[in-house]
């Protein structure tokens, strides 16, 4: 009957907000300043915000070029292989 | 005076004793706070790569965890990742190459979500068929492993935890666990009143957020259902989410035009991204990895760069030809890639 479904409806509402209105909660000014921090800690590992030179950019070259070079052998193999197909 | 109307009578009661609390902290928002931060630097990306393959709009696009390089190298290098346009495939990319590595045909291709699993051996996609298939990759041909079929009602978010557990958002307003081995919901979550249209696994993967139609954003224990916390704001459809790397804000992006950042611990909107200017819908969002810098999409085709801690717009991706329908940045946060309904996808730095 769609009465007592409604009154069933109803009481998981309000469960819901009790639940809700039940946490605790920070000021604003303390979430904020701890968000700002982690922003600034983590800002100098941000590619995108720090910008990425062209030495390391993986994306550097524009066109997709056929290469059967592999990069995956370590570091110095990727630069000396940067070198040769550009 | 009857159960109903005592009932309604409280609910109120207990709406104003949650504005009351909410209220009771916020004692600033976030632009003021950081108004002795240094303004992010004007962010102008080219485009490195334009990855075309696909015939019609594309979805949705997701990259790739899974630390695709041997051993004997030092760095991690994120390079896969999957797109899904509506011509019925989806693409897996070398980003580095631009080449594509895989195409899964689809069974129905009106895909609206595409997924890729931390391990790098799976994929999952979903749509109006309501389901969410997950592919492997590792098997010499590629495979469907399962179709999650349960939903009443489109499939618009898919999210991997593991190989095992996999979320999924849908148009029938509940988000919903599966075990991916027996092919069964194990949990769903239940409180939304409109259809969920996005969701984000929390980084610890305890809980997760959603975002729907009723333009509301939800809290969510993974383990038992529970629905956590509410936050209000938006005046309509919320159509992207995530968590803000710290874990504890989120960013949501909405048919209202603005994003808004909401701090969980502060149970509240911080602060609204937005511009007089602007009246195109936010189709899709991704933080760069400190988390300083939201790439937001938008139906006028672009992608708007916004700093999250001042509120102020630093840049703008242009180069689409159609609404800009996904974003994402990878876990080395060495790039952006934005896809959208021209067809293309473009890798930004």
């Amino acid at each position: 009957m769609s009465g007592s479904s409604n009154i069933v409806a109803m009481k998981k509402i309000v469960q819901q907000l009790r639940f809700e209105a039940n946490i605790n909660r920070v000021k604003v000014s303390q979430a904020a300043a701890e968000l700002q921090q982690f922003c600034i800690q983590n800002a100098l590992q941000d590619p995108l915000l720090t910008g990425v030179s062209s030495s390391t950019n993986p994306f550097r070259t524009q066109k997709a070029f056929s290469c059967s070079c592999d990069i995956s052998a370590g570091e110095k193999t990727k630069k000396t292989t940067a070198m040769m197909c550009n | 005076m009857g159960e109903m109307e005592q009932m309604k009578k409280e609910a109120e009661a207990l709406k104003t004793q949650i504005e009351a609390a909410r209220k009771a902290v916020g004692d600033t928002d976030m632009a003021s706070a950081a108004s002795g931060v240094a303004p992010a630097p004007r962010v102008q990306l080219k485009t490195r790569r334009t990855l075309k393959g696909h015939l019609a709009k594309i979805y949705a696009m997701h990259w790739s965890t899974d630390n695709n390089l041997s051993s004997l190298s030092s760095i991690g290098v994120f390079r896969l990742m999957v797109s899904a346009s509506q011509d019925g495939k989806l693409l897996i990319w070398d980003s580095h190459s631009g080449n594509k590595v895989n195409a899964v045909p689809l069974k129905s291709s009106w895909v609206m979500t595409c997924a890729y699993a931390p391990s790098g051996n799976l994929v999952a996609s979903g749509g109006l068929d309501n389901m969410c298939t997950v592919y492997n990759l590792k098997t010499p041909v590629i495979k469907t492993v399962k179709e999650l079929d349960a939903h009443t009602g489109y499939l618009s978010c898919a999210r991997f935890l593991s190989d095992t557990e996999i979320l999924t958002s849908s148009g029938d307003t509940t988000c919903a666990l599966w075990d991916l081995e027996t092919g069964k919901q194990k949990t769903v979550f239940l409180n939304h009143v409109g259809d969920c249209m996005c969701l984000s696994l929390s980084p610890d993967m305890n809980t997760f957020v959603s975002g729907a139609c009723d333009s509301l954003a939800k809290l969510w224990d993974i383990r038992d259902g529970q629905c956590k916390q509410t936050f209000q704001g938006h005046t309509s459809d919320i159509n992207a989410i995530s968590f803000y790397p710290s874990a504890n804000a989120i960013i949501t992006g909405s048919d209202d035009c603005t994003c808004k950042m909401y701090d969980l611990r502060a149970d509240q909107e911080v602060i609204s991204y937005q511009d007089a200017a602007l009246n195109s819908g936010v189709t899709s969002l991704a933080l760069s990895m400190s988390g300083r810098l939201i790439f937001a999409g938008y139906d006028d085709f672009n992608c708007n760069i916004w700093d999250s801690l001042k509120g102020e717009k630093v840049g703008v991706l242009s180069g689409h030809d159609n609404r800009v329908s996904c974003t994402g940045v990878p876990e080395d946060g060495m790039c952006v890639c934005t896809g959208s309904w021209d067809s293309f996808l473009k890798i930004w730095n």
